[in-house]
């Protein structure tokens, strides 16, 4: 009851015409930079620390917060049509969304991944008002052993997005441990693998590597296919939004995605991308349609990752808001825009700052009904991007790849990565190596090190720690069961079937 | 290249926060300098936070007519440096933002410019670091950590920020004045304070060192115990010990200051000195210091120049005894 009066209260904030304005002009400005790769909600707000200068605390942060969920709306636009992630966290939607836009199904995959967002964002929002309080509690249970094991248990869950040849997706999710090596070792501060390179120091990131491996390399590929005659895209195939049956297949992901995506997102460590991984791989799991993941594309495989990524958006809220902990980039730098104002964020951030932290949530809520207001026309007109000539569209998707890398550093090195990136992708393509687990090995690769080996030191080398907790057994059990599994049912199955007298082996 | 490079970074931001431009248009007195900043990070950080307050006071109180702000970051600093000392050479009307992370990052990276290739401006401000542990914790003082460091290092884990920065480089002082071998240390970096907070209140280390604003609020609200900080003395509303007072000799300002490039005149040297001066005497300076938890601790000119030197050799040595330069 308590929480539904400084909720009623923090409308009463958010619905002032100011505030309301505030929120039109964050959540636009926050897609069209979510649109773009490069430019990311954390440069875009720390560029407008400025304004906290000039105007009251509740716009700032309605803006910012707009901003924030905006970018995540817009990063799956470009990640779908042009195969161009805006966003880590959208860099699985390009997965399947893409293959959508391929044959003709754009305008679901886009409709799925607005409709879900505003889902998944207005279950993570009602999540930050409701259960912020517990949620965090749990979530601080977490320590370096539970979440290496998580990472044991998302790297055998992806392990379905291998592809076909398991040789050839191992490959390239080693190829991936090795990019996310580059740069300065956080735990002993000595650079690996930067050929002394001072803009090596700080790693590759990661949205070069998706957008050289998928936009560069499979522009490389369509340029020498070009006359082969193959691979043509459909621009609209059906209906411009979703068919019953999406959305039928749709709403299942939607929920499942936003529930893995809402308390992965209000961990400390947890981030948005290994959300996406998991809930990819659960509906690749659960699909009755596994033949059209890479292939036509599935939609189960756009909407579950775009509602985890939401829902962990608002999940990165939980310990910001909660006990100013600032567990993203963005919340970060969200938290020194407060300071200018004189607040400090922390535990007691709740009680001393009510009507701010309440007009912040309510705004969430009036910034996810615009944003999916503000998608589902557009729609219309960005599937008509696919009726480009596929000569043009290629050379603007790299002139937006190159432009967009230049943004995140202004240096000249990214762009060398880049297009040897983007040289890598297209014989990859060609060889028939799958390249997202690359993307899944930069990202959980460190991960799952730097997190072993805080552990490693805060136990003194003993390993048992993985054991002896809890939660991390737990984790391991769940990952144990997900590797031997299925080889178990099959023998099980295996037998019943020829009858008990024959063993395995026995032919 | 550089009005290319510069006017690319300018499209960028503009384009980027379209109306954040608006406050870049100058309506100040027209005889007044324009200042070009250069940050050698990205935005966001402690030195663009810096840089960012710098130019809003500056302003404020009409001193400049106009300033620009340009961020290269990467690598504690030793991206941008190359390039400031490069490539800015002899702009009097530029000043550099950096502190006590670059003087680190310079020697662990082995970057081929250091801080002696730059002018010496004045250190504005620093934070002073705490020591402190989650509220389960056995340790009641400062006494007691270093009673059990004595005892066995390697039972206690110690959280803070990354390898070498300025919260390593004050555990390894500590340890060094209580007799400790460094080597022996079992410090967890993380990325930033937030994470090592997080590490600290799930009572998975021992204890955790940075900067006293990173956990002011948490120990205000009782989830940590504050042991001790590493300022020169007590702080107005701290209810905690200096080290020296507790015992343990050591005093850690993480400061940041301004650099001119190299090769500027002496009047442009002596103007920028009392531009800068007269900016970090303002009343408005002191608001937006105590705002965010910074010490001013004001030095210019020659008694910088001295202070960067004997800091760089401090942190050097320090470095060597942690195996990281």
């Amino acid at each position: 009851m308590d929480t539904l009066s400084h909720l009623a209260n923090g409308f009463a904030v958010a619905f002032t015409p100011t505030n309301l304005l505030w929120c039109l002009v964050g959540t636009t400005l926050g897609t069209a930079i979510g649109v773009l790769p490069g430019l990311g909600p954390a440069l875009t707000i720390a560029l407008l620390l400025p304004i906290t200068y000039q105007v009251a605390p509740e716009a700032s942060f309605i803006l910012f917060a707009g901003i924030y969920y905006g970018a995540m709306y817009g990063g799956s636009t470009t990640s779908i049509l042009l195969n161009t992630p805006g966003e880590s966290a959208t860099i699985v939607t390009a997965l399947e969304g893409n293959r959508m836009a391929r044959s003709g199904r754009g305008g679901a995959a886009l409709a799925t991944s607005a409709i879900g967002s505003f889902v998944a964002g207005t279950i993570g929002t009602l999540g930050v008002a409701f259960l912020a309080p517990t949620v965090v509690k749990y979530a601080l249970k977490f320590g370096p052993a539970e979440y290496f094991s998580l990472m044991v248990l998302a790297f055998i869950t992806v392990s379905a997005v291998l592809g076909s040849s398991s040789v050839r997706g191992l490959t390239s999710l080693f190829a991936g441990f090795v990019i996310g090596m580059i740069g300065v070792d956080l735990q002993t501060g000595q650079p690996r693998f930067t050929f002394g390179t001072a803009e090596l120091l700080d790693g590759v990131d990661v949205i070069i590597v998706a957008v050289g491996l998928f936009a560069v390399g499979e522009t490389l590929y369509m340029a020498s296919r070009r006359y082969a005659g193959k691979d043509e895209i459909v621009p609209l195939k059906g209906s411009l939004y979703m068919t019953a049956a999406e959305w039928a297949r749709s709403w299942k992901a939607w929920l499942r995605g936003a529930a893995i995506g809402f308390p992965i997102g209000a961990m400390p460590a947890g981030g948005a991308e290994i959300p996406t991984f998991l809930s990819y791989a659960i509906e690749k799991k659960l699909s009755k349609h596994k033949e059209e993941f890479g292939t036509v594309g599935a939609i189960e495989g756009v909407a579950g990752p775009e509602a985890a990524n939401n829902a962990s958006a608002a999940g990165v809220l939980v310990p910001m808001l909660t006990l100013g902990l600032p567990t993203s980039a963005t919340a970060a730098i969200m938290l020194s825009a407060f300071q200018s104002y004189g607040i400090n964020p922390g535990p007691l951030l709740l009680t001393t700052q009510a009507n701010l932290v309440w007009g912040l949530i309510a705004s969430l809520f009036i910034a996810n009904v615009i944003l999916v207001v503000l998608n589902l026309p557009l729609i219309g007109l960005w599937v008509r991007l696919l009726k480009i000539p596929a000569p043009q569209l290629y050379a603007g998707i790299l002139v937006f790849a190159t432009v967009g890398t230049y943004g995140i550093s202004q240096s000249p090195i990214d762009l060398v990565i880049l297009y040897l990136l983007g040289a890598a992708g297209f014989l990859m393509r060609r060889f028939d190596f799958p390249t997202a687990p690359v993307i899944i090995g930069m990202i959980l690769g460190p991960l799952a090190e730097t997190q072993f080996r805080r552990a490693m030191t805060i136990e003194n080398g003993d390993w048992t720690v993985f054991f002896r907790h809890p939660l991390s057994l737990t984790l391991l059990t769940l990952a144990f069961i997900g590797l031997a599994g299925p080889h178990i049912w099959a023998w099980i199955e295996h037998r019943r079937r020829r009858g008990p007298e024959h063993v395995p082996g026995d032919a | 290249m550089l009005n290319r490079r510069r006017f690319l970074t300018g499209t960028a931001a503009a384009g980027a926060a379209g109306f954040a431009a608006l406050h870049f248009a100058p309506a100040f007195a027209q005889d007044a300098p324009q200042v070009q900043i250069f940050v050698p990070a990205a935005p966001g950080g402690g030195w663009d936070q810096t840089a960012r307050t710098i130019d809003q006071v500056l302003r404020s109180e009409k001193l400049i007519s106009g300033s620009q702000i340009t961020n290269v970051g990467g690598a504690g600093g030793t991206v941008g440096l190359p390039q400031f000392v490069n490539q800015w050479k002899g702009k009097g009307n530029s000043l550099m933002v950096a502190g006590m992370v670059m003087v680190g990052a310079i020697i662990a990276n082995k970057a081929a410019n250091n801080l002696t290739e730059v002018t010496p401006i004045a250190r504005l401000t620093g934070e002073f670091e705490a020591l402190v542990v989650p509220a389960e914790s056995p340790f009641k003082t400062a006494a007691d950590f270093v009673a059990a460091l004595k005892a066995d290092p390697t039972k206690v884990p110690v959280a803070g920020g990354s390898a070498g920065g300025s919260d390593h480089i004050l555990f390894g002082l500590i340890a060094k004045t209580a007799g400790v071998p460094a080597a022996n240390l079992s410090y967890v970096p993380f990325a930033g304070g937030g994470e090592a907070l997080s590490a600290l209140l799930g009572n998975q280390v021992a204890a955790g060192i940075s900067g006293y604003g990173e956990f002011s609020e948490q120990v205000k609200a009782g989830a940590l115990r504050l042991l001790a900080i590493s300022a020169d003395k007590r702080q107005d509303g701290i209810d905690a010990p200096t080290l020296k007072e507790a015992g343990i000799d050591v005093e850690l300002f993480n400061w940041r200051g301004v650099f001119a490039p190299p090769g500027v005149s002496d009047e442009d040297k002596a103007a920028m000195i009392k531009l800068v001066e007269t900016m970090a005497k303002s009343d408005a300076w002191a608001a937006e210091c105590k705002n965010r938890n910074w010490t001013p601790i004001l030095l210019t000119g020659d008694d910088y120049a001295k202070f960067v030197t004997e800091d760089t050799a401090r942190i050097g040595a320090i470095l060597k005894d942690l195996g990281l330069a």
